[in-house]
């Protein structure tokens, strides 16, 4: 049977990669390899999944070069002809071992960007006597539909140079959740959230160079999100307009 | 509540992309206006009958020099923030600086060409 080549980040920051030899099969997933490694091979392998079906987004890592969902990534579509594949942690974030990094920053991230809901009608998290009305055509229903499927796999995180350049950069992923919600008509916190998402650390660090639209697993764009952010602060930048409301 | 550093970094973002916006026409008439004055070669006296005197050309060749100096310094801004980790509040006052000393120089000389 044909053997799979395979590399393996072992250890932290500064470790080392190692060998293993896979089994080749038809059909076959990334994870599918790094689970017979730890299954068959060395059990103290350290990785991370959970749904296995494109879901938790708890899977990603770096297959040859590129962030990717594993559970999702045929081998065979990224797999060189000799069968070589080499897998890391994401970049961009620390490693805490093997082949799992610490998503701690990019969900802080999300935090600071204020990529949570808050709602306007009910401060205390009652639920509001009405239903907010939203047209399903509506430009804002539609901006916010585009980035909703969102399921936090860092893969955008870890493909994003300005991330990689400036530590303190909100990144694609919460920038994109942010303007899901400033487009969400029952969201209460639009004008923090725009500060939030200004200046260096947010969307005007953006070069708009769409690598985190082009490697997200879910077709979301990131990159078409900031820009949104950004014509959105214009204006305000210009005249220092309010923003809420 | 955004900190003034962050709104300040937003305030230099929209001038840049003004100064690009009026850099991609300045720069056309710039193109326009070579072509035409080297035809039958270059002289300093046919530069000066257009310029000597001319408002029109005093007015642009200043709104070029500004939103050129600004445009540029911004942008080697964000290169030396990305690039050498050259950051912060202080660095950011002279950059523009910068900026408004290189349109300084090409203010000076539009002045030179209508005086
Ligand atoms: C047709 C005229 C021009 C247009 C439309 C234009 C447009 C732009 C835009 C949109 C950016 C932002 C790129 C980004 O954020 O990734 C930029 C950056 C920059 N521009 Fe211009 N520009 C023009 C002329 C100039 C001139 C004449 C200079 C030199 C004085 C210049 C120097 C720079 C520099 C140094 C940057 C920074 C590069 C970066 O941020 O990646 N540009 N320009
Ligand atoms: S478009 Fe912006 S956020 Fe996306 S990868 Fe490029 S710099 Fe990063
Ligand atoms: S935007 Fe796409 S790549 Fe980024 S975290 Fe969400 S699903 Fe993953
Ligand atoms: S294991 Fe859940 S997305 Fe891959």
């Amino acid at each position: 049977m044909k053997q799979l080549k395979v590399s393996v980040w072992r250890g932290e920051e500064a470790g080392c990669f190692a060998r293993y030899d896979v089994p080749a099969r038809d059909n076959q997933t990334v994870l599918d390899v790094v689970t017979h490694i730890q299954r068959e091979l060395d059990p103290s392998l350290a990785y991370r999944f959970a749904c296995r079906v494109g879901m938790c987004g708890s899977c990603a890592m770096t297959v040859n070069g590129r962030a990717r969902w594993t559970c999702r990534t045929h081998v065979r579509k990224v797999a060189g002809a000799d069968g070589a594949l080499e897998l890391r942690p994401l970049a961009n974030l620390p490693v805490i071992r093997d082949l799992v990094a610490d998503l701690a920053p990019f969900f802080d991230k999300w935090q600071r960007a204020q990529g949570f809901f808050k709602p306007k009608d009910a401060p205390n998290g009652a639920v509001p006597d009405e239903f907010a009305v939203v047209a399903p055509g509506s430009e804002a229903r539609r901006e916010a539909d585009a980035g909703i499927e969102c399921i936090g796999c860092a893969v955008c995180y870890a493909s994003c140079d300005v991330v990689a350049w400036n530590q303190d950069y909100l990144g694609p992923a919460a920038l994109n959740r942010a303007w899901t919600l400033v487009n969400d008509a029952r969201d209460g916190a639009r004008g923090e959230r725009l500060d939030a998402v200004a200046g260096d650390a947010g969307c005007h660090s953006c070069h708009s160079t769409r690598s985190c639209t082009e490697r997200c697993p879910k077709q979301i764009d990131p990159s078409g999100a900031i820009a949104g952010l950004k014509r959105t602060l214009f204006w305000d930048s210009l005249f220092g307009g309010k923003r809420h409301g | 509540m955004a900190d003034r550093a962050a709104r300040g970094q937003a305030h230099l973002w929209v001038v840049q992309r003004i100064t690009a916006m009026i850099l991609a026409l300045a720069v056309l008439v710039h193109l326009a206006t070579i072509i035409t004055a080297v035809r039958g070669g270059l002289s300093a006296r046919e530069i000066l009958a257009r310029t000597q005197g001319s408002e029109a050309w005093l007015g642009f060749y200043v709104v070029f020099a500004l939103a050129a100096g600004l445009h540029g310094a911004i942008g080697l801004r964000n290169i030396a923030g990305e690039t050498l980790g050259w950051r912060g509040r202080g660095l950011d006052f002279c950059w523009l600086g910068l900026g408004l000393l290189t349109a300084a120089f090409g203010i000076r000389a539009a002045f030179g060409l209508y005086a």
